[in-house]
């Protein structure tokens, strides 16, 4: 990159054009460069991710003990071994943790960020509003993927379920987590209000909570609709299908729900986006 | 481009150079009640209660030179804030225009970014940060490649001694030091003009002085062109070339420090500390009663020289001295002139 204006003593240096002191006409200055896309999301994502060292190391302890637990309560009512059921136990609370951390933590970040001013800090510095989002968006998946690795594989010890496919969490994390993420951004971004950033936050995590753990099928119509409006689902499904054991796996659907993961990604993230330049400057 | 053509005549050491920026006719109006508490950059108290829409900047016009240290001096809700928030393109003013090294920034706020370093009152988004990566994080957003920003991180980080605080995270700081590593963050980057928000808020001595020696280097080796807000009158008389005073959205004087104490040249200061309730049944007490500006038991009295010497010459030669705990006689200060000029909150702090 060019690194114009940011060194090199004496006057005249540092962008500024040097026009006759006192003259009449002034060329416009040159402007600094701006920072590039990836370069700065780059930063963004670091710097989010050493956050984590400070703020969110008990919040994502709080996201995985939830998931277990919750499997553990599930253990007593749901028979062990291949089954609907389940998979479904395993998978949803699995997904769970990228919902709690990516949607719920992202929305509450964002609107507290928001609230506080924190965004003029972005706002003021000459980045593309896509590596803001993006970074962070990024990190917070990022965040999730120790609970959701760890509640997996307590999941399909507690209900005899084959780990062979277990892998495929390294593409469902990353899909489900722009998602998800995505929508925790636009929430946190669009909230009129810090409280309904955090009460969005945690709706949503409340609705991929109940929607995704229980069967399907055990559901009465009209939430089936519901839980197939939530971008988690479809990160649940494709989890779920691969739980019986790779020969036994439709992939042709698991590529089909994740792409539905990656269509709401990619439209979500672009709605963050536009929240945060709208937030941004007033 | 106009330079100088403030409501006072233009000081002499400030001529011949060019005007960084210029402001003209900027006027920002908040609607009135919750409007204006929902927006972050807006202090204005008690501004909720009033039914009209709120004038936050009501046609200020201002002219910067290159090279200056030019202060916006104010009490909380005179309109600074916002002021600082249109210029850097956080807020887009209703009218007016904004000039910044050639460029309008009403038109084109994104430039804002890559004229001006900008240091706000909020560091929520560094806050979670250790002071280093704070520092390299900013410069890399500010364009700076990898190796560039994190030089230009450790240059800053010595220049302010900072070094030995650089691992740990800034919300674990005191809230000098966590004003000096967002300082910091503003320096990393060089850009040739700075507005810096209050940027010594809480800064014990040493600090400060950090502070203003960094921004003196960057003045005189780079020419970089400083804004800074302040509701700080001390502050003000001690580091500014020009300062400009701000009451209810408007410009109402602009000068330097001293030219602005010669307004109130033919005044002095006179400060009374009673030692419990004064003594009104004195007829030389009972007539400066109506002239004391009154806080507590402190009487602050704005006289003419004459005045004030038969005062003091009346109060510790008569019979009133022995209800007095103190009795202090000064010249005029910034926040005599704001006062004399019709400024109509208090708020100017001396410290």
């Amino acid at each position: 990159m060019t690194v114009i204006a940011q060194s090199g003593p004496g006057p005249g240096q540092g962008g500024i054009a040097a026009p006759a002191a006192g003259g009449p006409a002034q060329a416009p200055a040159e402007l600094a460069p701006r920072a590039r896309l990836w370069p700065a999301f780059a930063a963004v994502y670091r710097a989010q991710l050493s956050r984590a060292r400070v703020a969110r190391i008990p919040l994502l302890f709080v996201a995985t003990f939830q998931s277990v637990g919750i499997m553990i309560m599930m253990r007593g009512v749901v028979d062990a071994g291949d089954g609907e059921a389940a998979r479904a136990v395993v998978a949803g609370s699995s997904v769970l943790v990228v919902a709690f951390v990516a949607l719920n933590l992202l929305a509450q970040y964002f609107g507290q960020l928001r609230a506080s001013g924190g965004l003029d800090h972005y706002a003021t510095l000459p980045v593309p509003p896509a590596s803001v989002v993006l970074g962070a968006a990024g990190a917070y998946a990022s965040f999730t993927v120790p609970g959701t690795l760890l509640t997996a594989v307590a999941g399909c010890v507690l209900f005899h379920l084959t780990l062979t496919t277990v892998w495929v969490l390294a593409v469902v994390i990353p899909l489900a987590g722009a998602a998800l993420s995505g929508l925790g951004a636009a929430l946190g971004l669009l909230a009129p209000r810090q409280e309904i950033a955090t009460l969005l936050g945690q709706l949503g995590m409340s609705a991929a909570l109940l929607l995704g753990v229980l069967p399907a099928s055990h559901l009465p119509e009209v939430i089936r609709w519901a839980r197939d409006l939530l971008p988690s689902t479809y990160g649940v499904q494709a989890f779920a299908r691969t739980l019986g054991g790779s020969a036994h796996t439709d992939w042709a659907a698991v590529a089909g729900d994740l792409s539905v993961c990656a269509g709401v990604g990619v439209v979500s993230l672009g709605v963050a986006t536009w929240a945060y330049r709208r937030a941004a400057c007033r | 481009m106009k330079t100088g053509t403030q409501d006072e005549a233009p000081p002499a050491a400030a001529t011949g150079r060019d005007t960084v920026c210029t402001v003209r006719g900027l006027v920002r109006t908040y609607p009135a009640g919750s409007g204006a508490r929902r927006r972050p950059g807006l202090r204005r108290g008690g501004a909720a209660a009033d039914a009209a829409p709120v004038r936050a900047s009501d046609g200020i016009d201002l002219d910067v030179r290159r090279g200056e240290l030019f202060g916006i001096l104010g009490p909380n809700g005179a309109g600074k804030t916002t002021l600082v928030r249109q210029l850097t393109g956080l807020l887009r003013p209703d009218a007016g225009r904004i000039d910044v090294l050639g460029h309008d920034l009403v038109r084109h706020p994104d430039r804002a970014a890559r004229l001006i370093g900008y240091l706000g009152q909020e560091s929520t988004a560094l806050d979670e940060l250790t002071v280093a990566l704070a520092a390299e994080t900013t410069g890399r957003l500010r364009g700076l490649d990898a190796t560039a920003a994190r030089a230009a991180r450790d240059a800053v980080l010595d220049e302010l001694e900072l070094g030995p605080l650089a691992g740990r995270p800034i919300k674990r700081l005191s809230g000098g030091q966590r004003r000096l590593a967002c300082f910091a963050a503003t320096l990393v980057g060089e850009r040739p003009v700075l507005v810096l928000d209050e940027p010594t808020t809480g800064m014990d001595p040493v600090a400060r002085r950090a502070v203003w020696a960094a921004v003196g280097r960057r003045r005189s080796e780079h020419g970089t062109t400083v804004l800074l807000v302040t509701h700080n009158v001390i502050e003000a008389e001690t580091v500014l070339d020009r300062v400009a005073v701000l009451d209810a959205g408007r410009v109402i004087a602009c000068d330097t420090p001293a030219g602005l104490r010669a307004l109130v040249a033919d005044e002095v200061r006179l400060d009374l500390v009673w030692r419990d309730e004064p003594p009104l049944d004195l007829p030389a007490v009972a007539a400066l009663r109506p002239l004391a500006d009154v806080s507590g038991r402190r009487w602050t009295l704005r006289l003419p020289h004459a005045r004030a010497r038969a005062t003091m010459a009346d109060l510790t030669g008569g019979p009133a001295y022995p209800w007095l705990d103190d009795i202090t006689l000064a010249a005029p200060s910034l926040e005599d002139v704001y006062l004399a000029l019709g400024g109509r909150a208090k708020g100017l702090v001396k410290s």
